[in-house]
């Protein structure tokens, strides 16, 4: 245990969960070296650097073009991943992340119906998902009760609800774009082509001011983690803490399928990762969206990579994986029983 | 119920199918009165417009008929598998095998192997015989992890087969269905081949259903009434193979036909595998002609996959069936 005091806080860091964060940073500024670099021919190392602090002949390709893809990609990633740890903590689930449960699928309706049918501005931009989130979750949660909640009946109700969302919103998009049915499969599927410092400005802030909620209310979640009655003897009001929680992971879910569509797995996975690298007991906030960051930059490299010059929206990569990942622990889960 | 009572059901149903198909028929670019389809039917040489004639039967004609086969397929897929398994949510789609079938087919098309209807029918069962056998792997007993495997493998394969079709849009604009299920657009491709697959398969599912109603008695109780337990496993597993197989290598992937008919024919079926591999048989082909007019009425200029439709109807039912106590802990 290492003790950080700074004035009147402190916080007490266990050394491994500290070393993961440290390597988590040091990877997430790799892979956004590397994506600043990579393009139709790669930039020098040395050209990279100067670009970003305005000089030579590439600054207008490097921090208008690659920069704002590549923040992109750390912090939708961190904040989908955020997202994925609070639910599974709210649900206490390893299963119960925004994507399975079809929570980005119903963000994702609330944008699509804004933008097809009401032809709304970007403050209904930021609204609708948020309450198609919300309105998801309530659903999704009152359908799995069953003398409490059932957290299996949650898992499948879930599943069944992302798959009605996910109808919806491809009869949506080919109602809006009859013409171009083609792109239909890449609006099905979370996609990071074409952003630029206009469109992500709004989505940051928000992502930034959830991020602050939700590093406020870590220590209560901590606490809560422990058990109910345990948590409210040492003072946690845990009906505002739910709220505020669930408010929070949906909106940051939503803020990133409102720009992006849904990408699946990042929330799911991020979580589990992380935990397991830091050996932690509870959710541990901060490696999650570190990893979550890394693995979102990290799928988005090799979605741009694998079929060059195709891109491919970084949703088919993390679609494929996700699957794969899921698999994979149903595996292990038979193996060991 | 008697087993007349249950004949006269099974006949309203299939009148009630009779009258979907003409229906479905008038639905279109071009809306045709239910009179006039019929007129077209029965006496195509008296009173109906060439053109009406025409559109009827080379067009919405095949499209029915593909609908009925595509229903039936899925359906009766559904039933066995649900019975053979003893599982209330198993079915073609949720367990993987559509999705299967139809990256099997996506695969052959990169690779260039599937030209033929024989060669994508061949594709489409080796796919579904895979991914059935890898989700019967993963999920062994428990409903809950079939589904979880079946869903992950959907994702997993899914994810690939965009990848493919993104990379080479030319090779797969004409096979577009193959990842949304669809009847639209199929009319002029002779099914011939994959539709006598399909009835050969729905007819070996009635011969199983005698043998498969002793296993639904326990496999204990089964052995000692005579009945060769892994035989009959085996080979309605080789059926729903097939069906959903044949049924994606026409239509595409159509989820949830397989798990919506099944539960709505066992109600009129009682307890008797024959029985509901019949009514199967006829409310699948009525689910899906009933989903293609949806298809066309959600979007009255182009269409609608039909699998959106049963996507939306199956996903509502999976909650239903879920929320009955001891579905997912038996």
């Amino acid at each position: 245990m290492i003790v950080l005091r700074a004035g009147r806080f402190s916080a007490r860091v266990g050394r491994r969960a500290l070393t993961v964060t440290v390597v988590l940073a040091v990877l997430a500024v790799a892979l956004a070296f590397t994506g600043l670099a990579r393009g139709a021919t790669w930039s020098p190392p040395g050209e990279v650097l100067a670009a970003l602090t305005g000089r030579g002949d590439q600054v207008l390709v490097i921090t208008q073009w690659r920069l704002p893809r590549v923040v992109a990609a750390l912090v939708f990633g961190a904040a989908l991943a955020l997202g994925g740890a609070v639910l599974q903590h709210l649900t206490r689930n390893p299963l119960g992340s925004p994507d399975v449960l079809g929570l980005d699928a119903g963000a994702y309706t609330g944008a699509l119906l804004v933008l097809t049918v009401a032809g709304g501005s970007a403050t209904h931009l930021t609204v609708a998902p948020l309450a198609g989130g919300v309105l998801t979750a309530a659903v999704v949660y009152l359908l799995s009760l069953r003398s409490g909640l059932d957290r299996m009946l949650l898992v499948v109700v879930g599943i069944a609800t992302h798959a009605v969302l996910t109808a919806v919103n491809q009869w949506l998009v080919l109602r809006a774009e009859l013409e171009v049915a083609m792109a239909a499969g890449s609006w099905s599927t979370g996609s990071l082509n074409g952003l630029d410092w206009a469109d992500v400005r709004l989505p940051f802030l928000v992502i930034g001011v959830l991020a602050g909620l939700l590093a406020v209310l870590s220590g209560a979640m901590r606490q809560a983690g422990l058990g109910d009655e345990l948590a409210v003897t040492t003072g946690v009001r845990l009906g505002r803490l739910r709220v505020l929680a669930l408010l929070a992971g949906v909106g940051a879910t939503a803020t990133v399928t409102a720009i992006c569509g849904p990408i699946v797995f990042v929330a799911l996975a991020a979580p589990h990762i992380a935990r397991r690298l830091a050996r932690a007991d509870g959710e541990a906030l901060l490696p999650a969206a570190l990893t979550g960051a890394v693995l979102l930059l990290g799928a988005d490299l090799v979605a741009q990579s694998l079929f060059a010059p195709v891109a491919l929206p970084v949703g088919v990569v993390t679609t494929a994986v996700g699957g794969a990942y899921l698999l994979w622990l149903l595996v292990k889960e038979v193996r060991r029983s | 119920m008697s087993g007349s009572s249950r004949g006269a059901l099974l006949a309203g149903a299939l009148v009630l199918l009779v009258a979907v198909a003409v229906v479905s028929m008038g639905f279109g670019a071009q809306a045709i009165a239910p009179g006039q389809v019929w007129q077209a039917l029965v006496a195509p040489h008296g009173g109906v417009a060439r053109e009406t004639l025409l559109i009827v039967r080379d067009v919405r004609v095949p499209r029915m008929v593909l609908g009925v086969a595509v229903g039936a397929a899925l359906a009766v897929a559904g039933a066995l598998v649900q019975t053979t398994t003893r599982n209330p949510v198993a079915e073609p789609g949720i367990l993987g095998v559509t999705a299967g079938a139809s990256f099997a087919i996506t695969l052959g098309t990169v690779l260039g192997l599937t030209g033929s209807q024989y060669s994508q029918l061949v594709a489409a069962v080796l796919g579904a015989a895979v991914a059935s056998l890898a989700v019967q792997a993963v999920g062994r007993t428990s409903p809950l992890r079939l589904l979880l495997a079946g869903v992950a493998l959907t994702f997993l394969l899914s994810g690939i087969s965009l990848a493919m079709r993104l990379t080479m849009p030319d090779a797969f604009d004409r096979f577009r269905f193959w990842a949304v299920g669809s009847l639209a657009g199929r009319e002029q491709l002779p099914q011939v081949v994959p539709l006598v697959v399909i009835a050969a398969a729905l007819a070996g599912a009635l011969l199983l259903a005698r043998p498969l109603s002793a296993l639904a008695l326990g496999e204990d109780v089964a052995r000692t009434l005579g009945a060769r337990v892994t035989a009959t496993k085996l080979g309605s597993l080789a059926t729903v193979t097939v069906l959903a197989g044949a049924a994606t290598a026409v239509a595409g992937p159509i989820a949830f036909v397989g798990l919506i008919v099944p539960h709505l024919a066992r109600r009129l079926a009682g307890g008797t595998v024959g029985w509901l591999v019949a009514f199967s048989a006829v409310l699948g082909p009525v689910l899906v002609l009933v989903s293609d007019i949806g298809s066309r009425v959600l979007l009255a200029t182009g269409e609608v996959p039909v699998a959106i439709v049963t996507a939306v109807l199956g996903g509502l039912v999976l909650i239903a069936v879920v929320r009955r106590p001891g579905v997912l802990v038996p």
